[in-house]
């Protein structure tokens, strides 16, 4: 056995289904600022929990459909209803009161205020179901009185009414500092909703998995979220926060940043550490961005659609040396879009696509699946976005064209056989690539799958600190 | 804008859909649609055309183009991103 090989020995996603949050997204609270009716257009159309947990790409998620099962299914998504599980083969939904009480139960400064009897009910709930520590579910024990929530919200308090889908005021989210902008009660609601997203999706790696968390010595987290103050805005690890949470007392851990690319940088960076000898085995995660919730909102309503972009989302990847077990990561396939490279979509999926494969000696169509940007069409296309992954397939076969290995009029085959659907709520890193994981981890352990390329991009240019873009890819295999 | 006018100034958009086109087309000459941006409510009234569309191709040096644009201009839904950017553009007399 090779000692430097790596394998990703499995992977499970989560989502937490929260309405109530939606509000508080980016693009919903700035419209709420100027027009307070838009909460009564925002609330009129946001799912209920089963219809969130039956939405076909949710399921395709967590591993209740296959990617090709999906595809195979009439759109509109939203209008088809249908049965699910909380827990699913690839990870769990959870609505939002348990989500609420699993934020508070991360809340290691007291800043969100829970109403006593709704966080007594959840306490009752999380604690049914198990995982938590006495520690953890004492934080839902006390809980304040509806005039304290009251009391936090007066005009210029700074803090957020937190609410539950129906409008039901359930808590408070208070601000930690009156000047420091990094520590303001909308930041710190992001923070925490992301390490909570995270926490939970090392859970139920470590649950489903039957994990030792005492045998991990890092993670690594993959987040886009910035936690810090404002003398160290992003100053980061989340990481250790996470670990803290999931009993990884042995770990130690950093954070990854680099936009949506994030995940496949810190996958990348895992590979090394165990390659190298320094760790055996190793948690790549990403938790949410609340930021995201109901950013094309406007679309829907436009469209008469439900408001789709109502959960928040988390990935954990498990990467060991190889022991034999689980597909290998191949240290030979990285593509990464350097800092010469041309910016234009057709140029980054060159170096991410084409460079590697060449230098492999593979075709194109020896990939049997690319997982790319897997966002949701249907959450993409009514805000004039367009269908995310189809477009970069399509671009992935025109270079194939291009490259003597496809007839042009063979690309439509080779999108459907080499692409599927976007099923990955529009989560940002979540959504760059790792959605697939846990269904390549299994394709390549069962046989259906010989070859998965991931590929990711992430916007630097938002940031205004560089015009350009980023990019980078990797291949996994089965073991031999 | 404000530093270099709207004289002499044309638009080439690069977008990958029909709608993205009209959105981006629409704020060059009506202002942001969404009223979202900078220019929401700012009617700048430009010629906007996409890069695809024969009249800016043909001004471009044909290996050039095929190089930036080529792979591109395969999968794109042409005819519906021509027409979309010429709608707003002739609504607007250009």
């Amino acid at each position: 056995m090779d000692a430097r090989s790596v394998v990703i020995k499995g992977a499970k996603n989560f989502l937490a289904h929260t309405p109530g949050l939606v509000r508080h997204g980016s693009r919903p609270s700035r419209d709420i600022a100027g027009d307070s009716g838009v909460v009564e257009v925002i609330g009129e159309r946001l799912r209920t929990f089963e219809e969130a947990g039956a939405y076909a790409p949710n399921r395709a998620y967590l591993g209740g459909l296959t990617p090709d099962e999906l595809s195979r299914l009439d759109r509109p998504w939203y209008a088809l209803g249908g049965d699910f599980e909380r827990s699913q083969r690839y990870g769990r939904i959870m609505p939002e009161d348990e989500f609420y009480g699993v934020m508070k139960m991360m809340d290691d400064f007291d800043l969100l205020w829970l109403d006593q009897g709704f966080s007594r009910r959840v306490a009752e709930s999380l604690a049914e179901k198990g995982g938590w520590t006495a520690e953890q579910l004492g934080k839902l024990e006390s809980g304040v009185s509806a005039e304290q929530v009251a009391g936090q919200l007066g005009e210029g308090a700074g803090n957020l009414p937190m609410y539950l889908r129906g409008g039901e005021l359930i808590g408070v989210m208070n601000a930690a500092h009156r000047q420091d902008a990094s520590l303001f009660a909308d930041v710190l609601l992001e923070n925490l909703a992301c390490k909570a997203a995270a926490v939970m999706a090392v859970k139920v790696l470590l649950e489903d998995l039957d994990l030792d968390p005492l045998s991990f010595p890092y993670i690594l987290n993959s987040g886009e979220e910035a936690v810090g103050d404002r003398y160290q805005r992003g100053g980061g690890n989340l990481a250790k926060a996470i670990g803290k949470e999931c009993g990884l007392v042995n770990s130690t851990g950093s954070d990854v940043k680099a936009f949506c690319t994030g995940p496949n940088h810190a996958v990348l960076l895992g590979a090394a550490l165990i390659s190298s000898g320094i760790f055996e085995r190793l948690i790549v995660v990403g938790g949410c961005s609340l930021a995201k919730l109901g950013m094309k909102y406007q679309g829907h309503v436009r469209k008469g659609m439900p408001i789709l972009e109502d959960v928040l989302a988390g990935s954990a990847i498990l990467m060991e040396r190889n022991c034999g077990v689980g597909p290998v990561l191949r240290l030979d396939s990285v593509g990464k879009h350097d800092v010469g490279a041309g910016g234009a979509q057709p140029a980054i999926l060159a170096e991410l696509v084409s460079k590697p494969l060449e230098r492999l000696g593979l075709a194109y169509s020896d990939v049997d699946k690319y997982a790319t940007e897997m966002h949701n069409p249907e959450v993409t296309e009514p805000a004039g976005s367009g269908n995310v992954p189809e477009l970069n397939y399509k671009l992935i076969a025109a270079l194939a064209v291009r490259g003597g290995q496809l007839e042009r009029h063979e690309m439509p085959e080779f999108v459907s056989r080499h692409g599927m659907p976007g099923f990955s709520p529009t989560q940002g890193h979540i959504a760059s690539a790792i959605p697939f994981m846990p269904h390549a981890v299994e394709g390549l352990s069962t046989g259906s799958l010989n070859r998965v390329m991931f590929l990711a991009k992430g916007s630097l240019f938002l940031g205004r600190m560089t015009q350009m873009s980023d990019g980078l890819s990797f291949i996994i295999e089965p073991n031999d | 804008m404000d530093k270099v006018g709207t004289e002499d100034l044309v638009v080439i958009l690069g977008t990958p859909t029909a709608e993205s086109s009209e959105l981006y087309a629409t704020t060059m000459v009506d202002g942001d649609p969404s009223w979202a941006g900078a220019l929401a409510g700012t009617a700048l009234g430009l010629p906007v055309f996409h890069v695809t569309e024969d009249a800016v191709k043909q001004q471009a040096d044909a290996s050039v183009y095929d190089e930036q644009v080529g792979v591109a201009e395969m999968v794109l839904e042409l005819d519906e991103i021509r027409g979309a950017v010429k709608k707003v553009r002739e609504g607007n007399g250009a």
